[in-house]
């Protein structure tokens, strides 16, 4: 991309001695333009990593002065903790539960919403609309939902013989309703899928169909070989979501009942802000940032055996 | 197209391993068939609270707990949206809300554009370099820098104001600087060179040049920075803690805890919360689409 749009007229203008300064000064001129970002990366990203790390050593209420305890805090969360391994459970089911649900099931609306039949920017405002709402809107909405007398689910599942549960009143069933509910508002990884899928040659499909491939050989043969990339993209990008999940977690359950909701971000959120324990808190912070960094790594690395690039093969 | 249906008619002069032309349009029937059930399925599945939530929002408190449950009101009770609208003070929590979505837009407006030019156009050594840390900033997890972030706002007494939300806008945020340079980048840089000889300098060919024909992506940003701000739940959360700086969104979490039961009253509540969004989204589709288009999926 960046070579093709590269100026023609750069080699065809006649070089001055000037040619050099002009280098010199949009070098600067670069750096006064992304100083902005620069700045902010280094006030609001790099200088409070640096900063909450040395946090995580200490132990600081806030009100008195920081105190050094080096590894003692992540002693603690490791070996004396059970708080922390629940939440650890309980954001580790919910990931490995919800991020492969809503993959698959966005590539499979989304691959329905690629056929070609009439209506479908209907359908696709439907499928896509719950992911613009606000998540506090919305928990609000299914707590109504979840209700275990009058709410709809359970209603609903009573017209076919079904007495549910009381949901998010119970240690059971509450983080499966909150997968539940997470899938409702899939439409944002759908909405990428189906971008990708516009991006794939239809010529490729149109050889396939010369050679006899039916639908699904063309699924599994070019479809989703074409689509690993955004595959790679949405997985990425639901991984670190999931582990961040809060708004349900503070607005729905308080991570209740029996601390069977409470995820590592509620978790943290509660010891930083509600108990002022803000070394205990960064060292969680950090906890988790090397967990999801490990994920990510994990599937950056492995997208070569199974992400598949145009550009590598031409 | 053209060229679509002459393979067709190939495909059916030469067909090959029992491949059956004659069945081809009944098989893309079926197919039809099958995905308008499974499209009309899950539009049901995902419009059922929504019904529900409407439903309820314009039922009297009496016809909330029937059983079996009434599904469509009767009488139709307007009045709880205006009963929910007045019970706490949603008007102040509207307002407060607005500044920060002006403020942040404009912000994130302004930083990302100059940023996003620099990426785009300027050529300087550690240009990759920047590159590679703006994107990977991306990816990195809100929870690292959120208790230092906060420290910095509490020594700088910040807190309970709406300043720690507005401010970091005007340092441009990664998502949208990538999305403003993707769209810089598909803009023929001839217009910018005849500018440049007409003695325009950088600043006069970001705004006059660059920003007029970016509108598209510019609005993607508008719409999604409003978008952001509006849904944001736990920044409010961190540095707003007096009821009058409150915004919607906390609003809206304070008068479930008020309410509690009365869900006719927080089902208007909620749908109110819900219809800005819904209304800016009909309106705004294609941005919406596009955006997505422009950033997530490189072809």
């Amino acid at each position: 991309m960046a070579t093709l749009s590269k100026p023609i007229s750069d080699s065809a203008r006649p070089r001055l001695p000037r040619v050099n300064r002009w280098k010199k000064s949009e070098t600067w001129l670069f750096y006064l333009c992304i100083s902005p970002w620069l700045i902010g990366f280094l006030i609001w990203t790099a200088g409070p990593m640096i900063y909450s790390f040395y946090l995580g050593l200490t132990s600081w209420d806030l009100f008195t002065a920081p105190r050094w305890v080096g590894l003692d805090n992540y002693k603690d969360i490791f070996t004396d903790n059970p708080d922390f391994w629940q939440s650890m459970k309980v954001t580790a089911t919910y990931s490995f539960v919800s991020v492969p649900l809503s993959l698959v099931g966005a590539l499979a609306i989304a691959l329905l919403l690629n056929s070609k039949v009439r209506g479908i920017a209907f359908f696709r405002t439907i499928f896509y609309l719950p992911s613009v709402l606000p998540a506090i809107a919305v928990a609000v909405l299914w707590i109504w939902v979840f209700n275990p007398q009058y709410g709809i689910l359970n209603l609903l599942l009573g017209l076919i013989g079904i007495s549910g549960p009381s949901w998010l009143g119970d240690p059971h069933w509450a983080l499966t309703a909150l997968i539940f509910m997470s899938l409702w508002s899939l439409g944002g990884s759908m909405i990428i899928y189906l971008a990708g899928l516009k991006g794939i040659s239809s010529t490729l499909y149109e050889a396939a169909e010369l050679d006899g491939a039916n639908k699904v050989q063309q699924l599994f043969r070019i479809t989703i070989p074409q689509l690993t990339p955004t595959i790679f993209f949405n997985l990425i990008l639901s991984i670190i979501g999931s582990f961040q999940v809060f708004t349900q977690a503070y607005a729905m359950t308080k991570g209740g009942p029996q601390q069977s909701t409470l995820f590592y971000m509620y978790y943290l959120f509660d010891m930083a802000f509600i108990k002022f324990r803000m070394g205990y808190a960064s060292a969680l912070a950090w906890i988790l940032f090397a967990i999801i960094l490990v994920f990510t790594l994990l599937v950056i690395r492995s997208s070569s055996l199974w992400v598949y690039y145009e550009s590598e093969t031409k | 197209m053209a060229t679509q249906d002459v393979v067709e008619q190939k495909a059916v002069v030469i067909p090959r391993r029992g491949y059956m032309p004659r069945s081809k349009s009944a098989r893309d029937l079926f197919g039809k068939i099958i995905a308008y059930t499974l499209l009309t399925l899950g539009s049901i599945l995902i419009l059922i609270p929504v019904f529900w939530m409407v439903s309820s929002a314009l039922k009297p408190n009496s016809q909330i707990f029937l059983f079996p449950p009434q599904w469509i009101p009767n009488p139709i009770q307007w009045d709880n949206f205006v009963t929910a609208m007045t019970s706490l003070p949603f008007g102040t929590y509207f307002q407060n809300t607005m500044i920060i979505e002006v403020g942040s837009i404009v912000g994130t407006v302004l930083s990302c554009s100059v940023v996003a030019y620099g990426f785009a156009r300027l050529n300087a050594p550690g240009r990759n370099f920047w590159f590679v840390v703006l994107l990977s900033t991306m990816m990195l997890p809100g929870v690292v820098t959120m208790i230092p972030v906060y420290l910095i706002f509490r020594q700088l007494g910040w807190v309970n104001t709406f300043l720690p939300l507005i401010v970091p806008n005007f340092f441009g945020s990664a998502f949208f600087i990538f999305l403003l340079r993707q769209f810089f980048m598909t803009i023929p840089r001839d217009f910018e060179e005849a500018a440049r000889i007409d003695g325009a300098n950088t600043w006069q060919v970001l705004t006059r040049i660059m920003l007029p024909l970016s509108k598209p992506a510019l609005a993607t940003v508008t719409i999604f920075t409003f978008m952001g701000v509006w849904n944001d739940f736990m920044g409010p959360l961190i540095y707003l803690n007096k009821p009058e700086t409150y915004t919607l969104a906390l609003g809206l979490n304070f008068f479930k805890g008020q309410y509690v039961s009365q869900w006719n009253l927080l089902m208007a509540a909620s749908l109110v919360m819900m219809l800005p969004l819904v209304l800016l989204f009909f309106v705004a589709q294609k941005a919406f689409i596009e955006g997505i288009t422009l950033t997530g999926v490189k072809g």
